[in-house]
């Protein structure tokens, strides 16, 4: 007995000039997109990459033959073959399951990540450059002493602390690359905060807060996005490198990394392909990233170019 | 001008210096378990481990053992190891030229490789050759150096019967061997450096090729060479000079990585170990030898600026 109402709807009757504009700024995004792969066709190579990376991780269970950690009974050690397209490692597992599954692990670690770390930087940065004084000169103070550090030194150090672990990875390579976020977000602060509209913000009387969450944030916003992008690549081999020195993610989970390390150099020379897969996946994933954030840079801040 | 520069600029490091040496000092503490625990294994008694913690000094509060550490560290004596009970510093000392070898070879490679190729993109922008090096640059700085020496490990192996990871040569038997045997890791080692210099050094000579002095050497009728390296690259080399500085902590991160895919006794590798064993005073000697250059190595950077570039006082 319901009828059914449709609020918001234009009640306008359709003529063929405006269900032809409709069905135009249906697909205005599509077109743009377009336009812009064929400006930026190496970013739109690394858009596809990491679009499909992205589908790997969320449907790993669909896409991925067999579990990552499924033995099959007489497989071990095949070649790349027909049954199984990268072949299988020591324990005879299929090797495309755990590439897939591993797509996951460098997705979580490298998305919340760079989440945790662009808000830690966000934090500092704009604090830093907009409190300015007593309170920017220590936190810079402390940001240069961890940016000395080569950053696999620290990390190993921060790991050994934390115990190996998923979270554990995700807080340690936050921790660093929250350092050098933020001097990248403060100067980008500094220069939004010579604006007059933080002037006048100001003069009709906002506080700090709404200053800077409604004026200066907004304004570094392509900032963050760009050292998003680019962190994402940066953290994934980074998360790479710590699995393969055995501080990363622990086993049996299909990391990149860890899958080069302990048994993929012990069986190295026998079954090649155990050492060859997770490096082309590590260096593709990374590669896209890097295409894209690339692209993103010169599309939304020409100045960063080249930096 | 520059003397007072670097006198200010060293002032300024040392709160930064100070709080890394504190980080330094606590970071390797808060270890789970505990290097005593380790050394006797299963077989001590709660009096030995007591016994061994006071002997070692690791009974007294942080706060003191710090004081005392870094007293120690300013007279120059960074301890001895928990495990071999030799001085960290002779340790270290020990292995540090191979690592320091390594990180010289591979920032030599990176700026050989790098400024030929940045200039030559630079002023062919969009050509082929321009779209090629920076297509392998993203590839360079995408591809895990552990893995293209695992590769370089392998396939020579497989297909020629080749390995190039023999015995480790000292520079006393061998002193050309001892150097060729760091060549390749020092290689893969100095990739991404490589291609991070070559990208800055394409898109400063870019921006700089576009200023009216350029043009006006152009009217002048001087050589394309002239005109790219003297007013070009002359001007576009600060960056890329900066950039050099914050590349050598990458590089000296790497080369633990490197040491141990490689097999070599660098210092990277001692301190990997120095990790695994809670090994804490050289945990902290090589953190602390590492950051302390990291910290000098850019306050030279800081003073090259000047004689780069006159425009430019302190």
């Amino acid at each position: 007995m319901t009828t059914r109402v449709e609020i918001g709807r234009p009640m306008a009757p359709a003529t063929p000039a405006l269900e032809h504009a409709r069905s135009a700024s249906r697909w205005r995004w599509l077109v743009t997109l377009l336009r812009l792969a064929r400006r930026k066709p190496l970013g739109a190579v690394g858009g596809v990459i990491v679009a499909a990376m992205l589908v790997m991780a969320a449907f790993a269970e669909r896409i991925a033959p067999y579990g990552y950690d499924d033995a099959i009974r007489g497989a071990r050690m095949k070649p790349p073959g027909a049954a199984h397209w990268l072949g299988t490692d020591n324990l005879s597992r299929d090797m495309w399951s755990r590439i897939v599954y591993g797509a996951r692990v460098s997705i979580t670690v490298g998305f919340l990540t760079v989440a945790l770390a662009l808000v830690v930087a966000s934090a500092i940065g704009v604090s830093s450059a907009y409190f300015g004084g007593a309170w920017d000169l220590i936190v810079q103070r402390v940001v240069d002493a961890w940016l000395s550090f080569p950053y696999l030194i620290i990390i190993l150090s921060v790991m050994a602390v934390l115990g190996p672990g998923l979270g554990n990875v995700i807080l340690s390579l936050a921790l660093l690359l929250s350092a050098t976020n933020s001097r990248v977000i403060r100067g980008a602060t500094l220069g939004a905060m010579q604006q007059t509209y933080v002037e006048a913000a100001r003069a009709i009387g906002c506080g700090h807060l709404r200053i800077i969450v409604r004026h200066l944030l907004p304004n570094v916003a392509a900032t963050i996005i760009i050292l998003a992008t680019i962190g994402l690549g940066a953290v994934i081999l980074a998360e790479s490198a710590l699995s393969f020195l055995g501080f990363g993610v622990p086993p049996p989970h299909p990391s990149w990394g860890g899958m080069l390390s302990g048994s993929g150099r012990t069986y190295m020379f026998r079954a090649p392909w155990m050492a060859i897969w997770p490096g082309v996946a590590i260096s593709l994933a990374v590669f896209g990233f890097n295409m894209l954030g690339d692209a993103l840079r010169d599309v939304l801040d020409p100045r960063l170019r080249g930096s | 001008m520059l003397k007072r520069y670097v006198v200010k600029r060293l002032l300024i490091a040392i709160p930064s210096l100070l709080i890394a040496s504190l980080i330094v000092f606590t970071l390797p503490r808060l270890i789970p378990g505990d290097a005593v625990q380790l050394m006797l294994s299963e077989k001590a008694y709660a009096k030995d481990i007591a016994e061994l913690r006071a002997k070692l000094g690791l009974d007294r509060p942080m706060y003191v053992q710090y004081v005392d550490w870094l007293g120690h560290v300013v007279r120059g004596d960074l301890g001895e190891s928990l495990w071999t009970r030799r001085p960290v510093l002779e340790e270290i000392s020990q292995r540090l030229p191979i690592t320091l070898t390594l990180a010289g070879f591979a920032l030599t490679f990176a700026l050989a490789i790098a400024l030929p190729v940045g200039v030559i993109s630079a002023t062919r922008q969009d050509s082929l050759a321009d779209f090629f090096a920076r297509s392998t640059a993203i590839l360079g700085l995408s591809v895990p150096n552990f893995w293209l020496a695992t590769l370089l490990i392998v396939m020579p192996a497989i297909w020629w019967g080749w390995r190039p990871v023999g015995d480790f040569v000292e520079f006393s038997a061998s002193p050309l061997g001892y150097l060729r045997q760091l060549l390749l890791p020092a290689v893969i080692l100095g990739i991404a450096a490589s291609a991070a210099l070559m990208r800055l050094t394409r898109g400063m000579l870019l921006e700089v090729l576009r200023q009216d002095y350029v043009r006006t050497a152009w009217a002048k009728g001087l050589a394309e060479g002239v005109i790219v390296l003297k007013h070009g690259l002359r001007n576009a080399i600060i960056p890329v000079v900066t950039l050099l500085g914050t590349q050598l902590p990458q590089i000296i991160g790497g080369t633990v990585v490197i040491e141990t895919v490689f097999g070599l006794p660098g210092m990277s590798r001692f301190l990997f170990d120095a990790i695994n064993q809670r090994d804490y005073p050289v945990i902290q000697g090589v953190n602390l030898l590492v950051v302390s250059t990291v910290v000098m190595v850019n306050l030279g950077v800081d003073a090259l600026y000047a004689v780069l570039d006159p425009r430019i006082r302190y």
